[in-house]
């Protein structure tokens, strides 16, 4: 049997939908930093779903390439939230208030 | 057996020259230890100067209009777009080494990183599809993360947190309506995508959204209301130097690319775009100009200030027809030359690592360095718009095109914002010339980045006297081959 199409976009519409919850409502940065991962990897979902419908491989391209960007995501990412945890020994976003105005 | 394709690599070189300095800048200061600043400065000079002698060089380009499987696009308005953002990247690098140097937190990281950023912006000037588009954004934003990092303030550390999280979060956004063009369209080449959608009738509920989840994602970049609430932050907490490299750059980039997507990608949407347009520019020009009033600090009304432009940048972009994309690259050009300018003189005036550029520091300014108030008088007026500023020149060249198209109400919106602008820019320059001053503080001259300012002076004065030194030059780049 093959699934529907419309099954995996409904699917990733609604992990990106969950994602962009968890930027919204966390206050850990890491843990937004995870929600944004989860919108990356509901675009992944997506992008082979439309090359399975079109049956042509440019899309599953795609993925790979936005995969790599949210490694390269990944490493720029925790290194900045590392350095702010030792100085203020939190990444609560919300203990980030030295800019304010 | 697969033919080996044909490989033109000629429209990439300057893409190439800036990386690869940047490589040869970052594996060499490892092996040297501890290389000088001025040697760096010197190389990464010469890496933007070859970079932009092989971008004139492609002006003449003859070859086929996009290169490399077309991802890359050769044509005229990459070359302007490049020169302009090799300019900021040159600006960078001298404001950098001044204020590094006097912070006394001198890193070799710095050249490199600001390297791969203009790699970024001007391989994004360059794409000829989407997915292009993504990886230079990419390109740019990971090194621009590192890069307001890079000071030791607590500010710096936070801005770059911010960033770094609201960049990646409208990241996704746009890597969705990449997915969702290449659902409707079939493809993700800018100009295919132009060629699938147009002649369909009835409601295209994919590229709809593409394009509305592409407009976030470049609203977030060029920082348009609603998505501007990380600018103020991010200006203020970067190093100064850093600041005005990417207040520049980032515009200049993702304005050109945003144009490309736009007016060709979903030119047969133009329609359902505009408005979409139309309220994220009015929402900007009246919300950054209202929002910059109550502000005491200076960086952050430049923040406030780049979001009010953004705002005129897009109503530029409504007019869709070759005059309106000049007047764009035009007022790229200029908002690039003033704020560039306005950030410079804010770092000789703010000194120490402690930055003070709240508004108590720039009280009587004029008495302790009349040179630094005269300069920063001059930019101010640039970004108001008052003639004979190359500002007002910008201003009046957007609002002209947006009237031609029909959107008058719109460029009204844009002329009364303005009005409320003038307000907070002359508070400043009150405040440095006819109060007393308060802090100790002595701004230092320094001959790199002073002769910066001048150079940035002057375009402001003469480009502003006379905008057909470079109008033919950029009308004749506003042509848009596909």
């Amino acid at each position: 049997m093959r699934v529907p199409i419309a099954d995996f976009l409904v699917l990733s519409g609604i992990l990106f939908a969950i994602g962009t919850a968890g930027v919204l409502v966390r206050r850990n940065a890491l843990l937004i930093f995870m929600s944004v991962e989860l919108q990356l990897n509901a675009v992944n979902l997506t992008l082979v779903a439309f090359s399975r419908m079109r049956n042509e491989l440019n899309g599953q391209v795609l993925a790979f390439f936005s995969m790599v960007v949210a490694a390269a995501e990944v490493v720029v990412g925790l290194a900045i939230i590392v350095s702010m945890y030792r100085r203020r020994g939190s990444v609560n976003v919300d203990d980030a208030s030295v800019l304010r105005g | 057996m697969i033919p080996a394709p044909h490989l033109d690599f000629l429209p990439l070189l300057p893409e190439l020259i800036v990386a690869g300095v940047a490589v040869a800048l970052l594996v060499g200061g490892a092996l040297v230890g501890r290389p000088s600043q001025t040697v760096l400065l010197l190389l990464t000079l010469a890496g933007l100067i070859a970079a932009a002698a092989a971008s004139a060089y492609l002006w003449n380009w003859d070859g086929p209009g996009r290169v490399l499987g077309e991802m890359i696009q050769a044509d005229r308005l990459a070359v302007v777009s490049r020169m302009i953002l090799l300019g900021v990247g040159a600006f960078g690098a001298l404001y950098g080494h001044h204020y590094f140097a006097r912070t006394g937190v001198a890193r070799m990281e710095f050249y490199p990183l600001l390297l791969l950023a203009v790699s970024g912006m001007t391989l994004l000037v360059a794409s000829a599809d989407l997915i292009v588009v993504f990886l230079a954004l990419e390109i740019l934003s990971l090194a621009l993360y590192i890069l307001v990092a890079l000071s030791f303030r607590m500010a710096s550390a936070e801005a770059s947190m911010k960033y770094f999280l609201l960049g990646a979060f409208s990241s996704a956004f746009f890597l969705y309506g990449l997915a969702m063009a290449y659902g409707a369209a079939g493809t993700t080449k800018i100009d295919g995508i132009a060629l699938a959608l147009s002649g369909r009738t009835g409601s295209q509920p994919l590229a709809l959204a593409a394009v509305g989840l592409l407009l976030i994602g470049f609203g977030f970049k060029v920082s348009v209301v609603p998505f501007h609430m990380w600018t103020p932050d991010v200006y203020q907490g970067a190093p100064t130097s850093v600041t005005a490299f990417m207040a520049a750059g980032t515009k200049v980039a993702a304005f050109t690319a945003l144009i490309r997507v736009l007016d060709v990608s979903f030119q047969p949407l133009t329609w359902d775009w505009r408005p979409a347009v139309w309220a994220l520019a009015a929402a900007s020009m009246v919300l950054g100009s209202l929002l910059a009033i109550a502000q005491t600090d200076l960086k952050r009304l430049l923040g406030y200030s780049s979001i009010a432009h953004a705002g005129f940048i897009l109503t530029g972009l409504i007019a869709t027809d070759g005059a309106g994309i000049a007047a764009v690259t035009f007022y790229l050009v200029a908002y690039s030359v003033t704020v560039l300018g306005a950030f410079g003189t804010v770092m000789l005036a703010s000194g120490g690592i402690r930055e003070r550029t709240s508004f108590d520091s720039f009280r009587g300014l004029a008495g302790r360095s009349p040179m630094l108030a005269g300069l920063l008088t001059l930019f101010l007026l640039s970004l108001a718009g008052i003639p004979p500023t190359v500002g007002f020149i910008a201003k009046a060249g957007v609002f002209g095109s947006a009237i031609r198209a029909g959107f008058w109400p719109l460029a009204l919106i844009g002329v009364l914002a303005s009005v409320v602008g003038a307000f907070f820019y002359l508070r400043v320059i009150v405040l440095m010339y006819m109060e007393e001053p308060q802090a100790e503080l002595e701004p230092e001259g320094a001959a790199l980045p002073g002769a910066a300012l001048a150079l940035a002076a002057g375009l402001t004065l003469v480009l502003g006297v006379f905008p057909q030194i470079i109008l033919p030059v950029l009308e004749k780049a506003a042509i848009l081959r596909w």
